[in-house]
């Protein structure tokens, strides 16, 4: 017989792996990758394989020479942090700057801090944002979605350019604040954009990942029953933008669009559901969850509604990140018998 | 224009008012602190061990600065001269202490002492010893995790892949952070002795002489032939566990031949004389190639 | 919808595999040796000598203190030498060797199977006479049962819950007790609410017992209405003193403070059997059932058995060690302790033997945290385990302490639902060993 193994308890172990969460959250990702496909065509793919693959490659050229260590990139969260940058940027961003943008993903949001788990920000909303500030006029003109476009799609069209120029056009948010700031009825202004249904389903103009907001929550809904993520952050968040836009919308419907636009355009789904529950870059306990999550909320619509964006999730998500440690240390989970606050 | 000179002389009231702000803050909370303190935090080696008994070196500097005489003080990294430097600075007289250096008390090396159970758990030396007794037989033995390697802030200690065991090097400088950081309490410091030669016995087990032979092949088993063969009275018998004391062994080497576990270390000794070595007998001699082995990897 | 704790708990696969393996008994070794101590609390002395003959059920170690128990000889013949011997712990611990010859018991002992409903002893009588007999939490943490019993002055105690819950995997010896020994369980419970000087009980039994607790609410009927069983979700630790007390009364046990603050007091099947039969039939704890369970084992099964008898006497009772073994666990898998030698001792805290297979007895490579919270979740106790665990890496223990690193049950749940494979009770009790001799030397000085 050989020896004995000796380690302390527990000698029982549950089945979860890093791996396994991560490739849960890839998985409830996909829908919406297929229906982005759907809508803008083969850009959506490029874009996005070359998000992914380049985030994989850098991180793996980091670890190996800068770190000198053995790269585990097959653990899925590069993969996850490519597939998210590319669900925040339009589907015909030219391919140098996806390829920067996941260098900055990787090298400055993750790997300058550590590594896996270690990053205070999320790594993909950094890239997006570095793109979004170095890049605004190509971060900015979306193509518009048409149904036809993957099956349409010819490899060498005859004017190239007009494939791409003719379809651009603004996201919805984007035309609401234009409208809004001219004086114009947030009621006329809805003619303009899709509607609600179509916003709901994903017919909108949009980055690539966050145009069906019915997608995203199925792929939250999954999550939630893997147990990958739990339910605070993305409710909480989506409960304030509801609770802020309602207010306003019941002040003045004229000035301000209704709680449902603010929940089905721009990036909140996505954002709220994929980006905020990041595990390293949001906090630990469930109160402080609900905190973060309503910070989201209400940032997110101070921007979208005063400030100079049009959209304001992604910058919402970092500067909630920066109070993580702090609601940490405010927020602990309740100890089993402690004394009754007095 | 005007702008310009307007905005110069603004920003310059600004800066001379904050400047005078600051200075009266300055003033007003200054706290004094004896300035020998820095100067004898100027002469120690800044290394910040905590090997003196303080938090670091400037704690160690208000210390010597507020002790009455240097008796109780020492920097072991820095040594006498480090200690004269300071006593002159301060006006005070201080005695030359010996030197120390740090010796592993443990020579079961996986070949002598079998291993009995694989330890599957946090690798560091203190949560294999909070566990239980560890992954061989002897209970008082290295567990090899190196702990003693991590906090060493001189680069003094490494493990020796082949026997396990930890190897200290000249670096040492007795500052004895592997000596709190061991949990089964292997490493002793003990003078550096004369030409650095040192004799010591490289076990700490505690049990009776069969359970400790049966543990561990070069254990020190208690028999007592050490102590009878001693002219010096330096070796003393605890606990079935003999232990030299370096102020009264004259570093004769009698007593590293009889051991009949080979549990006696000497180190840094040039070769016996072939003459001698034909004396005793044919294990000792194997005992001796051993142990100046271990003399060229712990040089 | 069943009572439960309310925050936390993991569910491990159950593999209660000995579960309807009725109980048998172990024979007697050819030679004992008996650990000196098998309780938390003081050291003992020995009472015996070399070459004394014992006879079962004669004390041969005596309580040196208030938390301390006696210890009878499990066997009679010759003590034969006290010396030391590698028990569950890992270290080697003081023991009592007796070589066997035949089995001679003490006249006072009451050896037949008859039930005695009577209780004669009054409350006082009953916890000296515990005392006496050497009884100890059975549940694994062996506290001495009289210290338990006696209740401080200034505190009450309004209601006695016997622990039947067994929710670690594997083991069954709690389950075949309640099944087997339902009668002597329910006056033990009777000794132990005149002991307290309650008259209210409850039995918590986990739902995945549905037998137990039909054949307990058939037998309680007969005796008394002050007994309650009550049926609780299935939930790992739903055996935790703490989540046992927070399950059935909804009282919360204060941080850092024992049941009887809460006014609970909480006592296992197998002591409460104990007890019995040390009040109604004077037998000093010298026997206990262990589980011998594993998924290789060929005949897991649940067997009495001697205290002293080495751990090897029960694996081969259950077809002996198999060809795959890696592991050997005194206990149950989340909370036993590995063992690294077979010829240890089984004690007054074993309640089974669970032999794991080598591919499920290896740790997963250590990732880095990816601070996905799941260890936060499941902590019954409320506390942050990856904290407390960052925090004994970096060896910072007023901060430990500030954590509530003290307020830990150990239960593992933390460890068993890591993604990352990381060692957080490791670390946790590593933190609480070095807390707790904080803790001693403040208050020493």
């Amino acid at each position: 017989m050989d020896n004995l193994i000796i380690s302390q308890s527990p000698h029982l172990h549950a089945k979860d792996s890093v791996k396994k969460l991560m490739y849960a959250v890839i998985i409830a990702l996909l829908p919406s990758l297929v229906l982005s496909i759907y809508f803008y065509g083969i850009g959506a793919i490029v874009v996005t394989a070359f998000a992914v693959i380049s985030a994989v490659a850098f991180e793996w050229l980091i670890v190996k020479y800068l770190l000198k260590k053995e790269p585990s990139i097959w653990d899925g969260s590069a993969i996850i942090t490519g597939l998210l940058l590319a669900f925040n940027v339009p589907s015909n961003l030219p391919i140098w700057i996806i390829i920067i943008g996941a260098l900055v993903a990787i090298g400055i949001g993750k790997m300058s801090f550590g590594g896996l788990g270690q990053n205070p920000f999320n790594p993909a909303l950094v890239g997006r944002v570095f793109l979004l500030i170095s890049f605004p006029v190509q971060m900015t003109s979306w193509p518009l979605p048409i149904k036809s476009r993957l099956i349409n799609w010819h490899f060498f069209p005859s004017d190239p350019k007009a494939l791409i120029d003719g379809y651009t056009g603004a996201t919805s948010l984007g035309i609401m604040k234009e409208g809004l700031k001219n004086q114009e009825v947030a009621s006329s202004i809805m003619e303009k954009i899709p509607s609600h249904m179509q916003m709901f389903y994903g017919e909108m103009g949009g980055s690539l990942g966050e145009i069906s907001a019915l997608l995203l929550i199925l792929g939250g809904l999954y999550m939630i029953y893997r147990k990958v993520i739990s339910w605070h952050i993305p409710v909480s968040t989506i409960v304030t933008v509801l609770l802020f836009s309602g207010v306003l919308w019941l002040i003045n419907p004229q000035t301000n669009a209704d709680p449902l636009f603010h929940l089905l355009t721009g990036g909140l789904m996505l954002g709220a559901i994929f980006m905020a529950t990041d595990y390293a870059t949001s906090p630990m306990s469930n109160k402080g969850k609900l905190i973060f999550g309503a910070g989201i909320g209400i940032l997110t619509m101070l921007i979208r509604v005063w400030g100079a964006y049009p959209e304001g999730v992604s910058f919402a998500i970092l500067i909630m990140n920066a109070f993580v440690p702090l609601i940490n240390k405010g927020f602990k989970p309740k100890l089993f018998g402690a004394k009754k606050s007095k | 224009m005007n702008i310009i000179v307007l905005s110069v002389i603004v920003l310059g009231v600004i800066g001379l008012f904050s400047g005078l702000i600051l200075f009266f803050i300055a003033q007003k909370f200054k706290v004094y602190e004896d300035p020998k303190i820095d100067e004898v935090e100027a002469v120690l080696p800044a290394a910040n061990c905590g090997g003196c008994g303080y938090a670091g070196c400037r704690n160690f500097a208000e210390a010597c600065v507020k002790a009455e005489n240097l008796d109780s003080l020492n920097c072991p990294v820095g040594g006498n001269k480090t200690m004269q430097k300071v006593a002159v600075i301060l006006g005070k007289t201080v005695e030359a202490k010996d030197p120390q250096i740090a010796v592993i008390r443990c020579n079961g090396t996986p070949e002598f002492r079998k291993r009995t159970n694989i330890y599957d758990g946090a690798t560091t030396c203190a949560m294999e010893s909070a566990l239980y007794g560890g992954h061989t037989d002897c209970q008082y033995g290295c567990l090899g995790h190196g702990d003693c390697v991590v906090v060493c802030k001189f680069d003094a200690i490494e493990m020796d892949p082949v026997t396990m065991l930890p190897v200290v090097n000249d670096k040492c400088t007795a500052c004895g952070a592997c000596v709190k950081a061991c949990p089964k309490n292997i490493i002793e410091l003990r003078p550096k002795g004369k030409k650095d030669r040192r004799i010591f016995v490289s076990c700490v087990n505690k049990d009776k002489g069969g359970t400790a032979k049966k543990s561990c092949q070069v254990a020190c088993i208690g028999c007592k032939a050490c102590f009878n063969v001693c002219k010096y009275d330096a070796i003393t018998i605890d606990n079935f566990l003999a232990y030299i004391d370096p102020h009264k062994c004259k570093l004769c080497r009698a007593c590293v031949t009889v051991c009949p576990t080979n549990a006696i270390w000497e180190l840094n000794f040039p070769p016996r004389k072939i003459k001698e070595e034909s004396e005793t007998n044919k294990e000792a001699a194997v005992a001796d190639e051993n142990k100046n082995k271990n003399d060229e990897t712990l040089q | 919808m069943l009572k439960t704790f309310p925050k936390g708990g993991v569910h491990p696969p159950e593999n209660k595999l000995s579960a309807d393996k009725p109980t048998k008994i172990l024979g007697i070794p050819e030679e004992v040796a008996i650990p000196l101590q098998q309780h938390l609390g003081a050291p003992n002395k020995v009472i015996v000598d070399k070459k004394n003959k014992v006879k079962v059920g004669q004390k041969i170690v005596e309580a040196s203190g208030f938390v301390s128990a006696n210890v009878h000889s499990s066997v009679s013949g010759t003590v034969t030498k006290i010396d030391e011997i590698i028990d569950a712990s890992g270290y080697k611990k003081p023991a009592v060797f007796i070589k066997v010859e035949g089995d001679e018991w003490e006249e006072s002992i009451d050896r037949s199977k008859d039930i005695i409903k009577d209780i004669k002893l009054s409350g006082e009588e009953i916890i000296k006479k515990a005392a006496e007999m050497g009884i100890v939490g059975l549940g694994g943490a062996t506290f001495p049962t009289h210290v338990k019993l006696s209740v401080p002055k200034g505190s009450k105690c309004e209601f006695l819950i016997i622990n039947g819950v067994e929710c670690e995997p594997y083991l069954t010896s709690d389950h075949r007790l309640m099944l087997e020994n339902a009668d002597e369980l329910i006056i033990g419970t009777q000794i132990l609410m005149k002991a307290l000087n309650v008259n209210k009980a409850f039995i918590g039994v986990e739902n995945n017992k549905q037998d137990a607790i039909e054949h307990l609410n058939n037998i309680v009927k007969k005796y008394t209405n002050d007994i309650e069983i009550v049926p609780l979700k299935v939930q790992y630790p739903q055996g935790g003193e703490k989540q046992l007390i927070k399950a059935v009364t909804g009282r919360e046990v204060p941080s850092g403070g024992l049941p009887i603050h809460a006014g609970v007091v909480v006592q296992n099947v197998g002591t409460t059997f104990a007890v019995y039969e040390a009040i109604q039939k004077n037998k000093p704890l010298i026997e206990r059932i262990a589980t011998i369970t594993g998924k290789s084992v060929k005949e897991p099964g649940n067997y009495w058995f001697r205290i002293g008898t080495p751990v090897n006497m029960i694996i081969e009772a259950a077809g002996g060690l198999p060809e795959d073994t890696g592991k050997v666990i005194s206990g149950g898998p989340m909370m036993g302790k590995a063992l690294n030698s077979l010829d240890a001792p089984m004690t007054k805290g074993t309640s089974g033997i669970l032999i794991m297979q080598i591919q499920e007895s290896k740790r997963g490579n250590i990732m880095p945290c990816i601070r996905c919270t799941k260890c936060v979740n499941v902590c019954p106790q409320g506390l942050e385990p990856y904290l407390l665990m960052n925090i004994a890496e970096k060896q910072i223990w007023e901060m430990a302490e500030k954590e509530h690193n003290m307020d830990c049950i150990e239960c593992g749940s933390c460890s068993f639902i890591c993604p990352s494979d990381r060692p957080l009770l490791d670390y946790i009790r590593f933190g609480k060993q070095k807390v707790a001799a904080m803790i001693r030397a403040r208050s020493s000085k």
